[in-house]
This record gives structure tokens, C-alpha cells and sequence, in this order.
């Protein structure tokens, strides 16, 4: 169907150009890993020394851990500007014309994975000067990770976000789940220092076994077991994430 | 697809056809019959208005009309298509102007007509041209840079309106479109919207909460109230049906005015007139063609009536006398 992949392209390029004029919105999502990388990247630095720290040096570590949560970041939030939508009528504007009701929630996701895209890149730019230093392709590989851990969410958000239809009830949301996945996933310490018990409660935590991943890929370890699990449960959420998505546009005529 | 483009609008007949169309609306553990069993048809080429208070179930009838919203009971046929089998069928069909807006505020006015054209089918060429027309036609010529947010009210509105019509939609859907507007821009409206019926045959389907509105542009109406229909006509043929014309005669005496009631409880279609010293009020079908006959009787029996008031009914009396509430509650 061309007109799936067209209609994607519109509503693409409607919330990019949004998303340009706003250069702000985009800027204060950098500048948040940024902050990271110049304030707690030298504190890394030395814990990279003590017993179960992970192979590898502390900026192979540590952005895999800023990256992942950039993509998980990067999507959650995104369902406030789809709330906003809808209260404007844009929501109901598009779903009355024949556009694909697929087209009218990706083509926001794939602007969503764009801008985190240009995120991650400068980013690991930065980390460059910082010390940080891994083949091209194992950015490459990292930045599709991330892209699809980012769409998962940009998905999910967007569902949540026109369930609810209602910022105040949106925001705790997010809140809950944010908190524990970036707390249980070693993004920024990982968790290898843990106790027992808290490995235990962060192995159930898919998003620890993405950063793994992304370790192992920052390391040169393409074809270790870490790496492959970590693509699959990228796979398995952008899959779920997408079919969530689309489920609760197309239930919006309910 | 094209199979199922009936012989409705082939004939440019029936545009919209509603059999027991209903909604009811669940909302923890509460429902909502918001919409309860409306038939209805529009004709092609009609300006239809859909006239009815608050809450009545103007916008669920609109949004089940658009597919927006699926019935939760009964079916419609619009544009010539079946709502459940063909829903884009539908969409493709028509244009929307929906009671919340349509823009987003960052956006720039231009930016997001082209845009929504795309989803037509429409190239970027065409629907440039065309939403450069519109915009004129509706005062909006010089808004094509600035962000919807920035517009005023009225302008954003008839921006809206504008939306619904870049792709020449053969049947038009407008959820109180006038709301929020000056008096000068209203009657701009009206303009624009007669002359798209007028022009180039477009049927309008348009839900008001303003009798003036529903009086000055319907063809038709449909009055609704708690989710029922409860009367269709004309504007003036429901303004006769339900209460008539009111004529109030005053006399120089009561003798006079007692003479006077039994002359025009006389009069074809007159309900029983009400005497009150001087006065003589009466109800009937049509005071202007009655009056002089009345006049002329009493004449004869050397009676001068003073004073002669007719008044006619507004859609509001209208209302008053099926549901016994005013429109303006
Ligand atoms: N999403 C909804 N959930 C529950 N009740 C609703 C919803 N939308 C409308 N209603 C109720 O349905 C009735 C009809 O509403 P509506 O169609 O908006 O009326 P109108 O457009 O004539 O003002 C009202 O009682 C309204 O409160
Ligand atoms: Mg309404």
C-alpha cells in the first residue's frame, strides 16, 4: 500500500518541521547527557578501578548506559505533545480524512526517532573528546538499538497519552515507570556492583540486558549471547510498542 | 470500493441515511444515552441544520457521521457509503469541522492546510492554489506565515473551516462553526456557506445552538433534544406547525372584543381565542393572509379594531412548545 508509506511521510514531515521551529525542546534533550558526561563521567572514571566492575574502560561503560536512556527518555515524554494535540483537534482533524490510521501515529514516532537519532550522534560526539573510543560500526549498530528502543517508547507514549487524554493523569505514569527502569537497568552504574538480590530484580528488567548489549557491541563483542538477547528484546519491544500503539489509535472510534 | 458506491448518490439523491443510529456512552460504570434512535435523511445539495440545546447529542450524531465514533447501535449511510463496511469510503467523501478546532498552535496556518490536503491525495501544487483560495474567500488572505496560536478567535475558526474544505468534500459536516465569531464574520459564514451550495452543490449538514443561525441558513432542520429528534421541517414550517402566528387585536370596549373572539375563533385553523377586556389574542396558521379577512368581517359588523400586532413565532416558541425549555438554557 503506497499510500500507508505517503501519509507516513506527511504526517513525518508536519511534525518534523514542528520539531525544527522548536529547537529548544531538542536542545534540552541533549543537554541533559551532556551534563552527565561532563559531571559524572570523571566520577566513573575512578570507580572503574574497584572489584565486579565490568570489562572495558569507564566511557565504554558509561555512555551505552547515557544512550539507553536517552532512547527510553526520548520516547516516554512525547505523549504530553500528543495530548496537546488532541485537545487542539488536530488528532480528530486527521482521523477523519482517509489517511492510514498506522500512518497518522508512526510518521510521529519516526520524527521522534530522528530527533533522537541526531541526539545520540552528538553525543557520542561529545563522549569522543571525553575519551571515549569505539569502532564506527559499533555506533552504528548502537544508534539502531537505540533508534528502536526509542520507537518502542515513542509508541507506548503515545498510546498512553491519548487513553488518558489528560496531562495530570498522564505525568504520574510515566513518573512510576520511569523511575524503576532506569534504577534497575545499570544505566548509570552498572549492575554488576549490585548485591544479589538487586541483580536479581534487574535481570527481570529487559532494559538492563539492552545496556548489556550495547556494552558488549562497545567493547567489539558482536556475536556474544549478551549482544543477540539484547537485540531480540529490542525487537520483541518495538513489536509490542508498535502493535500497543497502533491498537489504541485505531480504538480511538470506540 | 467503487462497488459499493451505490445508486444513492448516482441519483444525487439521499446523501445522508440514518436508521436507529444511537450511542450510548460508558463511563465508570455510568451510561450516557447521548444519542437515541434518530432517522433521518439529507438530501443531496440540502443545508440542513442540526438545532438543538447543549448536551442534546449534536456532536456524537456529527462524530458517528464521520466515523470519528462508532455506533453503538443502528446504521447510516453517508455519501453512499455504509459507516461499518466503508468507513473510508466515508472519509474520502466528506469534510469535517469539528466543535474543538483542527491546527496546532506552533504551527503556521499554510503549512497546515497543505498538509492536511496531502492526506486527499491532493498535490502540494493544487492544494497550495486552493487553500490560498479559501483563505481569501473567508477573509483570511494574509494569515498564511502566522501560527495558528496567534490567530484570533474568529480567524482560527474560520481556519478551521477552511481545513474542511481544501478537499472539495461533496458533503460537508460543521459542528457550530459560527461560535465564537463577530456578527460581521457569522454573516460572512452564511454567505460562504450558501454560495458552496449554490456554486458548486455542496451538501452542508451544519449543528447550531443558535435559532437565528438554524433559521437564516437551513433549508431544513432537525431538531434535537436528549438524543431524539423530536420535529423536522422547514424553518417557517415549523414555526406554523407548532404554534402559529400570534395576532393581538385591542377595541375600544369589552363588548367589542367579546364580538371580536367569536369572529376569529372562525377564522380557518385559529385556536380558541383568548379575551381579556380590550384585547382579543389568537393563534393561527398564517396571520398575514388572515388578518384582513378578519378585519374585513369585523368591519362589517361596524366594528374597528384599534390597535393589530402579529407576531411571528421564532424557532425558539418552537422549541418551547415541544420540550417545554428554551433553547437558550
Ligand atoms: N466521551 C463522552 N463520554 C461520556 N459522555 C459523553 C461523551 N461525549 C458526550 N457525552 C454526553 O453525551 C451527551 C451529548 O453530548 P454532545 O453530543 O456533545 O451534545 P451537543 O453537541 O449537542 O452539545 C451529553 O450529555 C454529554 O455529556
Ligand atoms: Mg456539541
Amino acid at each position: 500500500m503506497p499510500t500507508i508509506l505517503s501519509d507516513t511521510w506527511t504526517v513525518f514531515s508536519r511534525a518534523m518541521l514542528l520539531s525544527v521551529r522548536q529547537p529548544l525542546w531538542v536542545a534540552i534533550g541533549i543537554l541533559q547527557p551532556i551534563l552527565y558526561l561532563t559531571l559524572f563521567g570523571p566520577l566513573l572514571e575512578r570507580v572503574a578501578s574497584v572489584p565486579g566492575f565490568p570489562p572495558g574502560d569507564a566511557w565504554v561503560v558509561f555512555v551505552p548506559g547515557l544512550l539507553v536512556q536517552l532512547g527510553i527518555f526520548g520516547g516516554l515524554f512525547v505523549g504530553f505533545g500528543i495530548i496537546a494535540e488532541w485537545r487542539a483537534g488536530v488528532i480528530d482533524r486527521m482521523m477523519v480524512t482517509p489517511a492510514s490510521r498506522v500512518a497518522l501515529i508512526s510518521g510521529r514516532v519516526l520524527r521522534d526517532v530522528v530527533v533522537l537519532v541526531v541526539q545520540a550522534i552528538i553525543l557520542t560526539g561529545c563522549a569522543y573528546f571525553f575519551g571515549l573510543r569505539v569502532p564506527i560500526w559499533a555506533v552504528l549498530i548502537g544508534l539502531v538499538l537505540i533508534a528502536m528502543l526509542g520507537a518502542a517508547f515513542s509508541y507506548i507514549s503515545y498510546a498512553v497519552g491519548l487513553m488518558t487524554k489528560s496531562e495530570d493523569a498522564f505525568a504520574p505514569l510515566v513518573n512510576t515507570v520511569a523511575l524503576p527502569v532506569l534504577l534497575l537497568s545499570g544505566i548509570l552504574l552498572p549492575m554488576s556492583l549490585a548485591p544479589a538480590w538487586l541483580q536479581v530484580l534487574s535481570a527481570i528488567n529487559p532494559f538492563k540486558h539492552i545496556v548489556d548489549a550495547l556494552r558488549a557491541i562497545f567493547r567489539g563483542e558482536v556475536l556474544s549471547p549478551v549482544v543477540a538477547l539484547g537485540l531480540v528484546l529490542a525487537i520483541a519491544l518495538i513489536a509490542l510498542g508498535a502493535w500497543f500503539g497502533n491498537r489504541v489509535f485505531a480504538a480511538q472510534t470506540k | 470500493m467503487d462497488n459499493d458506491q451505490p445508486n444513492v448518490t448516482a441519483d444525487g439523491q439521499i446523501m445522508i441515511e440514518t436508521k436507529g443510529l444511537s450511542r450510548i456512552y460508558k463511563t465508570r460504570g455510568k451510561t450516557v444515552e447521548a444519542v437515541r434512535g434518530v432517522d433521518f435523511s439529507v438530501s443531496s445539495g440540502e443545508i440542513v441544520g442540526f438545532l438543538g440545546p447543549n448536551g442534546a447529542g449534536k456532536t456524537t450524531t456529527l462524530k458517528m457521521l464521520t466515523t470519528l465514533l462508532t455506533p453503538t447501535g443502528g446504521s447510516a449511510r453517508v455519501a453512499g457509503f455504509d459507516l461499518r463496511k466503508d468507513p473510508v469510503g466515508v472519509r474520502r467523501a466528506i469534510g469535517y469541522v469539528s466543535q474543538a478546532g483542527s491546527t496546532a498552535s506552533e504551527a503556521r496556518a499554510g503549512e497546515e492546510l497543505v498538509s492536511h490536503a496531502r492526506f486527499y491525495g491532493i498535490d502540494k501544487h493544487t492544494a497550495t492554489q486552493r487553500a490560498r483560495d479559501l483563505l481569501a474567500a473567508l477573509d483570511l488572505a494574509d494569515i498564511w506565515e502566522r501560527k495558528c496560536g496567534l490567530l484570533s478567535g474568529g480567524q482560527r475558526r474560520r481556519l478551521d473551516i477552511v481545513m474542511g474544505l481544501i478537499h472539495q468534500p461533496k458533503l460537508v459536516f460543521l459542528d457550530e462553526p459560527s461560535t465564537g465569531l463577530d456578527p460581521q464574520s457569522r454573516a460572512n459564514l452564511w454567505t460562504h456557506i450558501r454560495k458552496l451550495r449554490d456554486e458548486i452543490g455542496t451538501t452542508v449538514f451544519i449543528t447550531t445552538h443558535y435559532m437565528d443561525e438554524a433559521d437564516a441558513l437551513s433549508d431544513r432542520l432537525l431538531v434535537i433534544d436528549k438524543g431524539e429528534i423530536v420535529a423536522e421541517g422547514t424553518p417557517s414550517e415549523l414555526k406554523r406547525r407548532v404554534s402559529g402566528d400570534a395576532i393581538t387585536l385591542t377595541f375600544r370596549d369589552d363588548a367589542d372584543a367579546r364580538q371580536a373572539g367569536d369572529a376569529a375563533a372562525k377564522m380557518p385553523g385559529a385556536e380558541t381565542p383568548v379575551v381579556e377586556g380590550h384585547l382579543v389574542r389568537v393563534h393561527v396558521p398564517d396571520g398575514a393572509s388572515a388578518l384582513p379577512a378578519l378585519l374585513a368581517e369585523l368591519a362589517r359588523a361596524d366594528i374597528t379594531a384599534t390597535g393589530v400586532e402579529v407576531k411571528k413565532p421564532t424557532l425558539d416558541d418552537v422549541f418551547l412548545s415541544l420540550t417545554g425549555r428554551s433553547l437558550r438554557d
